[in-house]
């Protein structure tokens, strides 16, 4: 019985969890417009999004600064958390709670202020000011994955390295960065998502012409979404998910052979 | 020392960053904000080729967020579409500028009784050229009511508990409301506000949603009896269910009327007069009638219509003379705003 409960259990979460992911693919493949009417099979919202310019200048655009702020992110974020960490405790607590923030603020206050800082420093919005906004609020989720890693690391182990005779940079690219690319691609991983979806600070970010996926989806709504969109999020999902197999599968491999 | 350089140096980094990315600004091009999916994409290109101009294209999801991005000034729009309500609040608060008829020779195609509608909220047809317009109805489906319908008070009838769909925003909630009990939509009589909201409170238990944009795909679904809907919604809907009616009820309704305009810090207002031109051309006024499906106001594009049902139908271009309880929505005034937003939240909450 506390068996036949427990797969129970597991079954609902699961169909919490993907139902709508579900429902989405299958509309992707429905010949009708409405989600109210099954119109038959088929696979040319597939072949229209490829076509439609809109959509596709908007998944570059979506992927071009989510890469790019990640990146930058991830850079700016793992120095500053190597400061933070040879910081004093007193030193150290001040700077990561600034640097937490911003994560815990709400977006419709980034976006707005962010916003009002670019027009005030005469910027006209675009691709600048939303790779900037993007930048800034990547940091901070850049640095909670670094630090943990970088607390693990031994101080000894840098300070012997110098002893031996490596620069700083030698020393930290040979012995201290390999400890903690885990945390490093974590955040960078984390980052990337957030920079994916984010729509509110994009909206205010924005300017004319610029479209990325999420303010694109948005516009929509006075018309109704385009099955396009269903096709292009089914796309992205199993993208998503065959990347996570991969990346899943190799390392056990890699473990056999060790 | 050290410290002072590395200070200066990020100073100087951030300065070259944000200079950097400011102006950019060329002279030949348009900066449209107009509504989401509210234009043939052939259109835009079209207008590139002819004029050589290069559009930027935007799009906004709701007057109300289109508003503050215009008021923010943080992009120089050049030519906008917002709603005949916005646009009184737009001319009251100085943001518009006027335009230059003689170089928008099209507007002759325009109907006159749109542009006579349009004085609702341009007293003086200075500021808007119409682009879409409708009226907001009550559609319902054939199979699931007793008799046709012809009035709002079906929306407070008891045998159609819970198949009825209601607007999810005030004005157009209240409207229905306010022309039922024979008052002005645009009306800021407390008493008679707070009538409305008392007969929206008893009409709750009867509705079975209320929606924005679902009640398309919700009445096409057969989901429901009857809900309140825009017209251009309505001929969409009725190509995917053949079951469903569309009707002005005889107390009278909102006319939306959707129109280009020039704000007043757009730098190539002689760009966006002649993006306004190429919009009332009949040609492409017909193109995009026939990709968004609201009716145009555009007299010469109708004539244009090859299927004869489409061209007389009674949804898209209904003879408005028959009316004369029509309204369009104007701008209220903040406390009047915050009037109905108090009463709708009654409503809501009750």
């Amino acid at each position: 019985m506390m068996k036949f409960l427990k797969k129970f259990y597991i079954v609902l979460i699961f169909i919490f969890l993907y139902a709508p992911i579900l429902t989405l693919i299958v509309l992707s493949f429905n010949q009708s417009k409405t989600r109210a009417k099954w119109g038959g099979f088929t696979t040319k919202w597939y072949g229209s999004l490829f076509r439609n310019d809109q959509i596709m200048s908007a998944l570059y655009t979506t992927i071009v600064i989510a890469l790019l702020s990640s990146l930058i992110a991830t850079v700016l974020g793992t120095m500053a958390s190597i400061a933070i960490n040879s910081m004093n405790r007193r030193m150290r607590s001040v700077y990561l709670g600034v640097t937490n923030i911003p994560m815990l603020n709400a977006d419709i206050v980034t976006g707005i202020s962010l916003m009002l800082l670019f027009i005030a420093s005469g910027l006209s919005m675009g691709f600048g000011t939303v790779l900037l906004s993007h930048i800034t609020f990547n940091i901070p989720y850049v640095i909670l994955s670094v630090m943990p890693k970088l607390k693990q690391t031994n101080q000894s182990v840098y300070e012997a390295a110098l002893d031996l005779g490596a620069s700083h940079l030698h020393a930290f690219f040979k012995v201290v960065f390999p400890d903690i690319i885990p945390g490093v691609l974590s955040g960078f991983l984390l980052a990337f998502t957030m920079s994916l979806d984010d729509f509110i600070i994009t909206h205010f970010t924005k300017g004319p012409g610029l479209d990325t996926l999420s303010t694109k989806i948005y516009t929509e709504v006075k018309k109704g979404i385009k099955p396009e969109m269903y096709s292009l999020s089914t796309i992205m999902f199993v993208s998503v998910l065959v990347l996570l197999i991969v990346v899943n599968y190799i390392p056990s491999k890699g473990n056999k052979n060790n | 020392m050290k410290k002072f350089i590395s200070v200066l140096l990020v100073a100087v980094m951030t300065a070259a960053l944000l200079t950097g990315c400011g102006k950019d600004s060329s002279s030949n091009q348009v900066v449209v904000y107009n509504w989401g999916e509210y234009i043939d994409p052939d259109v835009i290109t079209m207008f590139e080729e002819e004029t050589g101009i290069k559009v930027v294209y935007e799009e906004f999801e709701t007057n109300e967020i289109m508003y503050p991005k215009v008021e923010a000034g943080a992009s120089q729009y050049d030519v906008l579409c917002p709603s005949d309500y916005m646009i009184s609040k737009l001319i009251e608060n100085d943001m518009l500028k006027e335009i230059n008829f003689d170089n928008v020779p099209n507007f002759k195609n325009i109907g006159k009784q749109y542009v006579d509608m349009s004085k609702d909220f341009d007293p003086e047809n200075k500021f808007s050229v119409p682009y879409c317009w409708g009226t907001v109805g009550i559609l319902y489906n054939k199979t699931m009511v007793s008799e046709p319908i012809d009035s709002w008070s079906v929306l407070w009838d008891e045998q159609y508990e819970n198949n009825i769909l209601m607007q999810d925003s005030v004005r157009d909630a209240f409207m229905v409301a306010e022309k039922l009990l024979g008052y002005s939509m645009n009306s800021t009589d407390q008493k008679e506000l707070e009538e409305c909201r008392d007969i929206l409170v008893n009409q709750k238990p009867l509705v079975q949603a209320y929606v924005v944009d679902q009640v398309r795909d919700k009445m096409i679904g057969d989901e429901a009896a009857i809900g309140v809907i825009y017209s251009g919604e309505a001929i969409y809907t009725q190509r995917e269910n053949d079951n469903l009616e569309y009707v002005i009820p005889k107390e009278g309704t909102n006319v939306w009327i959707d129109s280009w305009v020039i704000p007043k810090n757009s730098k190539n207002p002689e760009n966006a007069e002649k993006w306004i031109d190429f919009m009332c051309r009949p040609d492409i006024a017909l193109k995009n009638f026939e990709y968004i499906t609201y009716s145009t106001p555009n007299d010469a594009a109708k004539e244009l219509i090859e299927e004869e049902d489409i061209k007389n139908s009674e949804i898209a271009f209904p003879d408005l003379t028959k009316y004369n309880n029509l309204e369009t929505y104007v701008y209220l005034g903040e406390e009047a705003d915050e009037v109905y937003n108090t009463l709708w939240k009654d409503v809501k909450s009750e």
